[in-house]
């Protein structure tokens, strides 16, 4: 009895410890190889040559096969050619590209009217404001054209995307196989970088705006598919079974049962591809897509601030407008009409919609300035920010100089060089033993096989210079966001203005990022720093108010109770029991900080991306999808990381 | 007799990773594999045309399960059903969404409502899947929402209605078809105690009206009372005793009967001509017969009048049909606690 206990309590002892004996001692080796470097074969410290695999020479083979000898070459011309007919259309009405049907384009003013109509409709007066406004100022500031060119873009493959994801989304619930298919990919697809998606796209469309839409298409189709199969898996099954027992027809119990009833979900979806699209479009210019991204990237690459900011304003208005739209609509619950309300009185906002576009467009007739916006009438802000612009750097640039030294000299270069001469089986040795501290060798094994396949790609020191700037960012914005969310989190009217701050900023093409840092600290490695550190530091800030507020009120009170200060209950309860949902935050800001990187790119790096961008004007699919692949593994295994970790605090509060 | 309109044998039910085989084993007097629930437990049982059943049973007690797989909404594990004497577990899905738009109705205890779907268009469903047109299927629509009395918010959306008025909606759109046979799960358990009452006399109206038959799951044994041709009660998924009122109330067949009746004033359920005992054949009782049909409670003034220890019972058409004991028959009177 007793000797059973003792060896039950031996056996117990020997598992838990078994654990750390490891993981330790992967972490001594670690370091042991890094120490001991010089003694090592050179085989040991970068992967040798014999060693790497030619993947994408591999890529290339099989996209090469699938272009010409599978014939889908057709397949996607023919689609890229629906798609180009689409954006004719759109492109004449709303900018007057002369092709069919040649009534383009419309009013300005119109155009204007309607969408201030919509937002009247769906959230009232502000967000008929906001709406209307952002149209107007676009027009006003000579900017319809560009604006329109990536307006015309979404208007088509936002659509598309919805189709395609709803499609799909069904199709993952109705079978269990598709689904298991369509999970993986997601994920991956989720965590590939923009960049990784231009490129096969443009080997098999090439160049130019059909390119840029359909790569915004594909861009955008994943949270479709996700929150379609949401939606479907929430319909409550007495739902589903009142239609069964009114006779629906499978087809019928799609379509008008369960689709209708998952509509908020799918109304999500849509919201979330509009923002893709706008995201995606706006970087499409990368590969030949006119609009405001194309505009932005030349002034920024001219250093061009005034105009610039202009551009990004009008990026900024129309990312809020069309968030805010959909998401109105989303949360629009339908309602009765009045009884006895006339066809007038319920139709009135049809009637004076029709009356204002009726106006706006005679207006226009008789006053060109209403019709078409022409770039020399245009108000401009650029002189005026330019020379605040030039004040302010006057001002801060001795500060921001400073920082920029000191980062350079004293942190930046240090920590890179310090990453850059890790022996790569340093690394692999460091990562397994996360893995095992975190999730046994289970995750070990997970981790390790993300992170060599990059080693055996070639492209070690690139990725371990985006694993650096990753990194510096994400620690900076730990140490900036994680005080900013502990002050945010609480009193109701705080976290609210925090929060709205936070959201608000995410629904910015991260693109726009890139404006206030260019101007700071002009086209430099700081410069990347800070706009990836600008975008990281949100999630941060969100999931610890997030996780300080979901804290049980009974709990704090208890704390509190036992006579702890403030200070002790946020150290010793709340931050503890918010811990899981911050390192969620860190996650998603890994996830950012990969994403900002690649983009950032273009201002002159040495990492992953400037080799992305590289592959991409010179159209090298293996080596683009390689690149884009090793950023994908990167997220991946920091995202199982941080996920067990969480998992496992999660479940040691629950004992 | 005539065919039943709904017939099962040897109805199983289980929920868990192999069903089939924890039949078998619990057939064979086994126990089965953990982990599995069983919903319905060998439930053999004919309801007949124009025949209101109602089930009764502790919450969890399979009484949902049952008319699912009455309605073929979930498949049985084993045994068969039959439907006016078509076995539907064998049907094809086509003849199965024929067979529920032409006589099936179903009224479910979370309403199962569509939410994007005005009042009148939820009503108008089942007849829009039958492919009716749009005029016919409005009026029809609006005529049974006269009848449950929503006529005025024909308009409103679900999410705009209080859970009895949803409740309404439900029962509205499983009459729009004009059902033969009427599933109502706990239909009336969302609506106060008033409504309730009015919606229990309009079901009573409706079905002496139309030949229906009906399953009808109540948790409420007052309510059961009230409606039931035949009550069957179930526990773990087996019915264990499947009667007329009068019968459940006198002879309950287990304790677990008898708690259900326990509350219930007896002499207001059961009707002289069942509490009543054979003829004697020798010497029939004299003097002027107390009415066959009526509860025991109606006729208890006469009874405490009348002298004679054995009082003649006859059915309507004047013929004599047994023998009411005065004692017993007041005895059961005076135990009455109030209800
Ligand atoms: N889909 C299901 N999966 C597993 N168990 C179920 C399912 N549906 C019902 N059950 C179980 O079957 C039993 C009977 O449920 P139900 O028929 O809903 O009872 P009632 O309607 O009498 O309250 C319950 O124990 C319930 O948990
Ligand atoms: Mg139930």
């Amino acid at each position: 009895m007793t000797d059973s206990a003792a060896t039950d309590t031996a056996v117990v002892r020997s598992t838990t410890e078994k654990g750390p004996r490891v993981w330790q001692g992967l972490l001594i080796a670690a370091v042991l190889l890094a120490v001991g470097q010089a003694l090592l074969p050179p085989g040991l410290i970068r992967p040798p040559d014999w060693a790497i695999l030619p993947f994408a020479d591999w890529i290339n083979a099989a996209f090469y096969y699938a272009q010409n000898e599978l014939g889908l070459m057709q397949v996607t011309r023919a689609f890229a050619g629906g798609v180009e007919w689409s954006l004719d259309v759109t492109g004449n009405l709303l900018y007057g590209r002369n092709r069919w049907p040649r009534i383009g384009p419309i009013p300005w003013s119109t155009v204007a009217v309607t969408a201030g109509m919509l937002g009247y409709a769906l959230g009232g007066w502000r967000l008929a404001a906001l709406a209307g406004g952002t149209f107007v100022w676009i027009a006003v500031m000579g900017q319809w054209r560009w604006s329109m060119e990536t307006f015309s873009v979404i208007v088509v493959a936002a659509p598309v995307s919805v189709f395609i994801g709803l499609c799909m989304g069904t199709l993952a619930w109705r079978s269990k196989t598709a689904e298991r298919i369509i999970n993986p990919i997601l994920n991956i697809a989720q965590s590939l970088p923009h960049f990784a998606y231009m490129i096969p796209v443009v080997v098999f469309i090439g160049l130019g705006p059909k390119a840029g839409a359909v790569v915004t298409i594909i861009f955008s189709v994943p949270p479709m598919i996700r929150m379609t199969l949401l939606g479907l898996r929430k319909v409550p099954e007495e739902v589903v079974e009142a239609g069964k027992m009114s006779g629906a027809t499978r087809w019928q119990l799609l379509t008008r049962v369960r689709l209708p009833t998952a509509r908020t979900e799918i109304l999500i979806g849509v919201n979330q591809v509009i923002m893709q699209c706008l995201a995606m479009v706006v970087l499409a210019s990368f590969i030949g897509m006119p609009g405001l991204g194309q505009r932005l990237l030349q002034l920024l690459q001219a250093l061009r601030i005034g105009p610039s900011v202009e551009i990004g304003i009008t990026i900024v208005l129309l990312a809020v407008t069309l968030d805010r739209l959909s998401r109105a609509w989303a949360m629009r619950q339908p309602a009765h009409p009045e009884p006895g309300e006339s066809w007038a009185s319920r139709n009135r906002l049809w009637l004076i919609w029709a009356g204002l576009v009726a106006a706006a467009f005679g207006l226009a007739q008789l006053v060109p300035y209403f019709h078409e916006d022409e770039r020399s009438q245009a108000l401009s802000i650029a002189p005026p920010i330019d020379a605040g612009v030039n004040w302010f750097i006057g001002f801060v640039s001795p500060v921001t100089d400073w920082i920029r030294r000191v980062l350079v000299v004293w942190v930046l270069i240090p920590f890179r060089d310090a990453i850059l001469w890790l022996p790569y089986t340093t690394v692999l040795a460091a990562v397994a033993a996360l893995g095992w501290a975190v999730g046994g060798w289970r995750s070990a094994l997970v981790c390790v096989g993300f992170i060599l396949p990059i080693a055996l790609s070639g492209w070690w020191d690139r990725a371990m210079i985006t694993v650096y700037t990753v990194l510096a960012a994400v620690t900076l914005a730990g140490i900036i966001g994680f005080p900013l969310g502990i002050w945010g989190a609480g009193t109701g009217r705080r976290a609210a203005v925090v929060r709205l701050v936070c959201e608000t900023m995410q629904t910015f093409p991260r693109f726009i990022y890139m404006i206030p840092v260019v101007m700071l600290f002009g086209v430099s490695d700081v410069a990347v720093l800070a706009a990836v550190m600008v975008f990281a530091t949100v999630p941060i800030v969100r999931y610890t108010i997030e996780g300080l507020d979901s804290v049980p009120p009974e709990t704090v009170e208890a704390a509190e109770m036992s006579g702890a200060t403030r200070r002790q209950v946020l150290g010793n309860v709340r931050l503890p029991l918010a811990m899981p949902t911050i390192l969620v935050g860190f996650n998603q800001s890994i996830m950012f900080a990969l994403f900002m990187v690649i983009i950032a790119a273009f201002i002159g790096t040495q990492d992953l991306g400037q080799e992305m961008q590289r592959a991409l004007s010179a159209t090298d699919v293996g080596k683009g999808l390689v690149l884009g692949l090793a950023v994908a593994f990167l997220g991946l295994m920091a995202d199982h990381l941080l996920m067990r970790w969480a998992e496992r605090l999660r479940q040691a509060q629950r004992l | 007799m005539a065919q039943p309109a709904i017939s099962c044998r040897n109805v199983w039910k289980v929920f868990g990773p192999d069903p089939a085989a924890h039949v078998a084993a619990l057939s064979a007097g086994g126990s089965g594999a953990a982990g599995h629930v069983v919903a319905v437990r060998d439930v053999t049982l004919d309801v007949t045309r124009g025949e209101m059943l109602v089930v009764m049973g502790l919450s969890g007690s399979g009484k949902s399960t049952l008319v699912r797989c009455l309605s073929r909404l979930i498949e049985t594990t084993a045994g068969a059903i039959d439907i006016d004497g078509v076995e539907i577990g064998s049907l094809t899905e086509a003849s199965l969404i024929a067979l529920r738009r032409e006589k099936m109705g179903m009224v479910f205890q979370s309403f199962g409502l569509l939410p994007h779907r005005t009042v009148l268009q939820n009503v108008a469903f089942p007849l829009e899947m039958r492919g009716m047109d749009r005029m016919a299927r409005t009026a029809r629509a609006r005529e049974v929402l006269e009848l449950v009395g929503l006529r005025s918010r024909e308009d409103y959306f679900p999410r705009e209605l209080s859970g009895g008025q949803q409740q309404r909606v439900g029962i509205a759109r499983s009459l729009a078809i004009e059902p033969d046979i009427w599933f109502l799960d706990e239909p009336f358990s969302a609506l106060d105690p008033l409504i309730r009452r009015e919606m229990q006399d309009e079901f009573l109206r409706l079905k002496k009206q139309m030949d229906r038959t009906i399953v009808f799951i109540t948790h409420d044994f007052d309510e059961a009372l009230r409606l039931a041709d035949r009550i069957a009660i179930m526990k773990d998924g087996a019915i264990v005793q499947c009667d007329s009122p009068d019968r459940i109330v006198l002879a309950p067949a287990s304790d677990y009967v008898a708690k259900f009746t326990a509350g219930v004033d007896r002499s207001r359920v059961v009707h002289v001509g069942t509490f009543a005992m054979p003829l004697p054949p020798d010497a029939p009782p004299e003097g002027s017969p107390l009415p066959a049909g009526a509860t025991l409670r109606e006729i208890a003034r006469s009874l405490v009048a009348d002298p004679r220890p054995t009082i003649p019972v006859a059915d309507t058409s004047g013929r004599l049909v047994g023998a009411l004991d005065r004692n017993a028959a007041l005895d059961l009177v005076l135990e009455a606690r109030p209800a």
